[in-house]
């Protein structure tokens, strides 16, 4: 009681819950992502072969981005494709 | 049977040296032999703390490298009959460390030992993951602060899957020691408690160091906080982990405010 008594005269909230919590939230991420160290990379590797199969892309156009929320995380794939993409697949065809 | 016991953090300053040097002699007290082997290679210091910085010869990358005999690197310790050091070198390259000529120089320290502690260095890079690799047991160096225990745990995840046991199936015993502990912050909620701290870590406690000015002392003098004022809270504190570690079960002793009512009120500052 004086503890709280004491922090009411001087007018300041206790830090350490907030570490706290803060701490693990941060870790049950960080944890997550262990193991798997570079999740990006590997998707961004597997999305190219496979879109490669059928469009003739320049590897350094692909960008995959993953963006986190508080509710739901997006993963962003943005892949540029040449103009002369369809003129490709009819002739393959 | 000899041990291997990695002191390690992730983050630098919370007091990996001065937790070696304190837990080595400690445990040479005790009766074994003990050698403490610096692994900061570029940045030793456990030379320094330990009081022996005018009489390292040669170093661990001299004996990695085959310049050296391991006894010829070796030193004895002035106060301790069972304790010795093994300091890293100051001139040399991290990249030094091969994994190889590590894993020798340990095997030849575990024939002549009973403890072999090795001091790592801060971070996750080659000279931190060296220092670990052959361990049996981890002592995770931890402040009650935010930064600490993040990189605690990181360091927690490297034991569990980059060491020797765990490629083996093994397990590193891990024991958390909590250090630089200020009491009077911890009642007035501003540092993280012990239970917050062994909960998010979720391993168990091998010791609380309360923040003192024994240690800062103690390395000014180059001696183990443990010979240097044995009596003090910090020493103690190390004494009783030492204990803890060769099996010994004793209670913990979570330090606790010493001042009186008046005192706290006033809000004065710990001598």
């Amino acid at each position: 009681m004086s503890m709280g008594l004491l922090r009411l005269l001087r007018g300041n909230k206790a830090t350490a819950p907030v570490a706290r919590e803060r701490l693990q939230i941060l870790l049950a991420h960080e944890r997550g992502m262990r193991g798997q160290p570079d999740l990006l990379g590997v998707l961004r590797e597997e999305i190219l072969a496979v879109v490669s199969k059928h469009v003739t892309l320049d590897p350094t156009k692909v960008i995959v981005r993953l963006e986190r929320g508080d509710e739901v995380s997006t993963l962003e794939v943005d892949i540029e494709v040449p103009n002369d993409f369809e003129r490709k697949r009819a002739a393959v065809a | 049977m000899a041990k291997v016991l990695v002191v390690t953090s992730g983050k630098g300053g919370v007091g990996k040296t001065t937790t070696t040097a304190a837990l080595g002699a400690a445990l040479a007290q005790r009766g074994d032999k003990v050698v403490v082997v610096d692994f900061d290679v570029g940045l030793r210091n456990l030379d320094l703390v330990m009081g022996a910085e005018r009489r390292v010869v040669f170093d661990l990358i001299n004996v990695v490298q085959g310049v050296a005999k391991l006894p010829q690197a070796l030193i004895k310790d002035k106060r301790l009959e069972n304790l010795w050091l093994l300091p890293a070198s100051q001139t040399r390259d991290k990249d030094a460390l091969t994994e190889e000529g590590v894993g020798k120089v340990i095997a030849d320290l575990r024939s002549r030992f009973d403890w072999v502690i090795c001091d790592s260095p801060a971070g996750i890079e080659r000279g931190a993951s060296m220092a670990m690799r052959f361990a049996d047991e981890a002592v995770i160096v931890t402040n009650p602060e935010v930064s600490s225990v993040r990189d605690s745990d990181r360091i927690i995840g490297m034991l569990d899957s980059k060491t020797m046991r765990a490629e083996k199936g093994e397990r590193v015993e891990k024991h958390i020691l909590i250090t630089r502990y200020d009491p009077a912050r911890a009642a007035r909620g501003e540092m993280l408690t012990i239970d917050d701290i062994l909960e998010i870590l979720a391993t168990p406690l091998l010791g609380i160091i309360p923040e003192s000015q024994d240690v800062l002392r103690a390395s000014n003098v180059g001696t183990p906080v443990t010979l240097s004022n044995a009596d003090g809270a910090p020493a103690r504190a190390y004494i009783d982990a030492a204990r803890r570690l060769c099996g010994e079960t004793i209670a913990m002793q979570v330090p606790a405010e010493r001042k009186g009512f008046m005192d706290r009120l006033l809000r004065r500052r710990a001598a």
